[in-house]
């Protein structure tokens, strides 16, 4: 197969870890605006309004996960998002979704109609008989 | 026609084995239930993708019952089939039940544990995918590109573009 340009150093990502990562509102966030480009830390800061130690606490989960690299610019040590291991979880996530929104959006539909159905008298079928039953 | 959006579908990991996905849907949760188990309402839901038919659906709603779905392609005659036991029953509120898929495309099986909550007419459904082995989850993240339930998502795919309204 060859080399490729990553990073890893295992024979392949922890995916657990990368799930465990991407579980977070705020690293998905943090995740989707690397997506855009490299950041450092105190651009990644301003748009999160958290402290800068909160936000590196999130990037070393990411980083451990694999999903962000750092630069090795001293100063700047720019954030990179590595498109590998967050295309292959993101990639079945995204799948397993789309798949579910399919039928649930079906679903919606016939929800509608049962509703429908049990808000309005209905045919001779589906009301229900009424005992007759006289009090005198 | 306009769709109804009724809400956004989040599917993320859950702990070391497991898949969770929530959903809401604008409707009593006796009736989601009800969809959810019978089974003429399930085939005309969980249908699966374009151009494929749900052909078995029979369930058998007790602890201890066994359940089992088979979908059909239409054109090629092509078969796919699941089934499992029910392990735990709360009507209208939990459903708890293993499940495994005759092709084994990932080691072992799943347990899914489907729960429904309710609060102002809106049903929140969460249904949680906990898979044997943490090696059955990575082998599910893994699936190749040519496995069969991974050419259903495919073909699921195309449907997203058709107008359901």
């Amino acid at each position: 197969m060859g080399y490729t340009h990553s990073t890893r150093t295992h024979a392949k990502p922890d995916l657990d870890a990368i799930f465990a990562a991407l579980a977070d509102p705020t690293r998905r966030a943090i995740v989707a605006r690397l997506a855009e480009g490299e950041a450092t830390v105190a651009e990644l800061v301003e748009p999160f309004a958290m402290s800068q130690p909160a936000v590196s606490k999130h990037l070393k989960v990411l980083e451990r996960a694999g999903l962000v690299s750092r630069g090795r610019d001293a100063q700047r040590r720019p954030c990179r998002l590595e498109a590998q291991p967050l295309a292959q979880a993101n990639q079945w996530l995204e799948r397993y979704r789309k798949a579910w929104e399919q039928n649930f959006a079906r679903l919606d539909l016939l929800l509608e109609e049962l509703k429908a159905e049990d808000s309005r008298p209905k045919t001779v079928k589906t009301r229900q008989k009424r005992r007759n039953h006289k009090k005198y | 026609m306009e769709t109804r959006v009724t809400g956004k579908l989040k599917v993320a990991a859950a702990g070391d084995r497991g898949v969770v996905m929530t959903r809401e849907f604008h409707a009593p949760r006796t009736l989601v239930y009800k969809a959810f188990t019978t089974p003429d309402l399930v085939k005309r839901w969980l249908a699966g993708p374009e151009g494929w038919t749900m052909t078995v659906c029979d369930i058998d709603l007790q602890t201890g019952g066994s359940y089992r779905y088979e979908w059909k392609k239409d054109e090629t005659g092509e078969e796919l089939g699941m089934g499992g036991v029910y392990k735990e029953i709360v009507p209208n509120e939990r459903i708890v039940a293993t499940e495994k898929f005759d092709m084994s495309w990932y080691p072992g099986g799943a347990v899914v544990t489907t729960a429904l909550s309710e609060k102002g007419g809106i049903t929140t459904l969460e249904t949680t995918v906990t898979y044997d082995t943490k090696e059955a989850r990575e082998a599910v993240l893994r699936s190749p590109m040519d496995t069969g339930v991974e050419a259903s998502y495919a073909r699921l795919e195309k449907l997203l573009t058709t107008d359901l309204a």
